[in-house]
């Protein structure tokens, strides 16, 4: 079957010479559910930007349902519906009148856009602000507002860049919710994110991006396979002395505060014993929950300090 | 190609163009009109009646196509000035840049939007010039020819400032420097006649006065320069900017990165 998204050999450099992407390749199948996860400023936002024609490449390929963006651009577009990263509809026009223009740059005739555009305000929650001005909107509806934008022309492939940021989670449960029934539907889903857990939740496939590198691109039970550190933090009694362990990776942080790498193949209890050999008492513990960092130690072996300049949550 | 897909859009562009100028009308359709209103009771009644005769009519009957012309000007080319540049700006211009619309249908329905206001703006001031002169009508078809030509050239001019433009005030330097200027002297309120020889030649390196002239033409006969020349002038400025905007977007300057 066609590929919804054949991207090859892709290379992007800003005016000013700082090379966004340097040479990616990725393939998204039909009816796919996938995520481009990366921490802030790898390039994710650039790609999509090529693929939709905001962002002019500078080498590469990269066609839509077989329709290459070089021959046949529009061919292309009229498959894609975008949902950006930033707001950048007219804050002065009402919802209705966003939507029904933006059917209208697609062809769609305006008694059809009429209904539709009802409908997905309707689903998206928005209904009762249908004559509003987009700028009296919340954050989360303005971001809503977006989604139905992009569905107005009835994609095939809808592509959503970073969806969910500075969204609440009870709102981003329904986002999430209404982007599975979409993609159940059989629309092609793409999404952007830099929180793993997000990721984990949606996708099937999963391609990681990092300083313009797919670093990798699986599916996200093999991924999740290969996360098999995770980190603890120990809370121990004031004033305890720095402990040494066998076997593990710990760091001290202060004298309450431990922090211990336990891989997949090793048990908690020999952190215990190890510790109250030493006379250390420990009052609590739980998951330091930054797998996203953790996964990025694994992939890139870039070591603790560059994985925590780059993924800024 | 014209499809039916690209119609719809078209329609679209145009309908969100004439629906923003009319939903600020206070901005855009009434400042016009007071200010021609002002022209009008000023240089036509109140020193127009000392002025006395210039070529061969009253001096109000005079300026009134030259004004006229003046307004269609301003607006058509401020309408899209500023729409395309506030698109660019708030980046809903992405939502065209992202769907299957070709750049002429984009070139086209900003231009159309500011052939509208220009036009409107047009018939609102013949309106209002009506309550101080008998408007007479000497070529229908001039007048229309020249109002839609030369709308069609500052929308066009308009829309390539916008492309260009990085912040607000860039929108306002071509009007105010070049615009401005070249109107006064394009002959809305003297017959270039009158003017020493030096600058009747200079005169006529002004597009302005060629498209005052036919307009005049239009209502009264007469005219300091020749209708073809005229005609030939709008043809060319047309399509050297029609040209110019679609490289622009075409290449994407000032859209995509
Ligand atoms: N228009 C631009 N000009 C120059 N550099 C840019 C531009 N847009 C993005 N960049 C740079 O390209 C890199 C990738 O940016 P982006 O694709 O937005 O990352 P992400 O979406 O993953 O956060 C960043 O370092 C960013 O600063
Ligand atoms: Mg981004």
């Amino acid at each position: 079957m066609q590929s919804a998204l054949k991207i090859s050999a892709l290379e992007k450099t800003y005016k000013g010479g700082f090379q966004a992407l340097k040479g990616i390749d990725l393939t998204v199948k039909q009816g796919d559910f996938f995520a481009l996860l990366g921490p802030n400023g790898a390039g994710k936002s650039t790609t999509i930007g090529v693929i939709t024609s905001l962002v002019n490449k500078t080498a590469g390929q990269v066609s839509v349902f077989g329709y290459d963006i070089d021959n046949e651009l529009e061919a292309a577009k009229s498959y894609i519906g975008l949902v950006p990263q930033e707001f950048n509809f007219n804050q002065f026009e009402p919802l209705m009148k966003i939507l029904i223009n933006q059917a209208g740059y697609y062809g769609v005739e305006r008694s059809v856009a009429v209904e539709r555009a009802e409908k997905y305000l309707k689903q998206l929650d928005l209904w009762d602000k249908k004559d509003s001005a987009a700028r009296m909107l919340s954050g989360g509806m303005k971001r809503r507002l977006m989604i139905a934008r992009a569905l107005m022309h009835e994609p095939k492939m809808l592509i959503l860049d970073e969806p969910t940021a500075g969204v609440d989670i009870e709102l981003r449960r329904s986002m999430w919710d209404f982007l599975r029934e979409l993609n159940q539907q059989g629309i092609t889903i793409i999404l952007t994110t830099h929180y793993l857990e997000e990721a984990e939740m949606l996708c099937r496939n999963i391609a990681i991006i990092d300083s313009g590198i797919i670093v990798e691109n699986t599916d996200m039970k093999s991924l999740l396979a290969k996360l098999d550190i995770e980190t603890f933090v120990f809370d121990l009694k004031p004033n305890s002395k720095p402990a040494q362990l066998k076997e593990f990776c710990c760091r001290v942080i202060d004298d309450h505060t431990l922090e211990v790498d336990v891989k997949k193949s090793q048990t908690i209890n020999q952190v215990f014993t190890q510790l109250s050999e030493q006379d250390i008492d420990v009052l609590s513990m739980r998951n330091k929950s930054n797998r996203l960092e953790e996964l990025f130690v694994s992939l890139v072996g870039s070591g603790q300090e560059s994985a925590d300049s780059k993924v800024q949550e | 190609m014209v499809t039916s897909r690209n119609i719809i859009a078209l329609k679209s562009i145009l309908h969100k163009e004439i629906h923003r100028f009319m939903r600020i009308w206070v901005q855009t359709l009434v400042p016009p009109a007071i200010t021609i209103s002002l022209y009008f009771v000023i240089f036509g009644s109140l020193i127009g009646s000392r002025i006395g005769e210039m070529g061969g009519f009253d001096y109000m009957s005079f300026i009134v196509p030259g004004l006229i012309m003046m307004s269609v000007i301003t607006n058509s080319y401020s309408n899209v000035a500023s729409s395309f540049f506030s698109a660019k700006w708030q980046r809903n211009v992405e939502e065209m840049l992202v769907a299957p619309v070709p750049n002429w249908v984009i070139v086209a329905g900003y231009v159309g939007g500011g052939m509208a206001r220009g036009i409107l703006v047009g018939s609102i001031v013949t309106i209002v010039a009506m309550f101080f002169v008998d408007i007479q009508i000497h070529n229908i078809w001039v007048i229309i020819a020249t109002v839609a030509l030369t709308s069609a050239t500052f929308a066009l001019g308009g829309l390539i400032n916008a492309i260009f433009a990085g912040s607000f005030d860039d929108i306002s330097i071509i009007p105010t420097f070049i615009l401005t200027p070249l109107t006064y002297l394009g002959g809305v309120f003297y017959s270039i006649s009158l003017l020493p020889e030096f600058w009747q030649g200079v005169s006529q390196i002004n597009p302005i006065v060629y498209m005052v002239n036919a307009f005049r033409y239009g209502f009264l006969g007469i005219s300091d320069v020749s209708l073809v020349m005229s005609f030939s002038v709008l043809g060319v400025f047309i399509v050297s900017l029609y040209t110019v905007a679609m490289v622009l977007i075409t290449k994407g300057i000032g859209l995509r990165s």
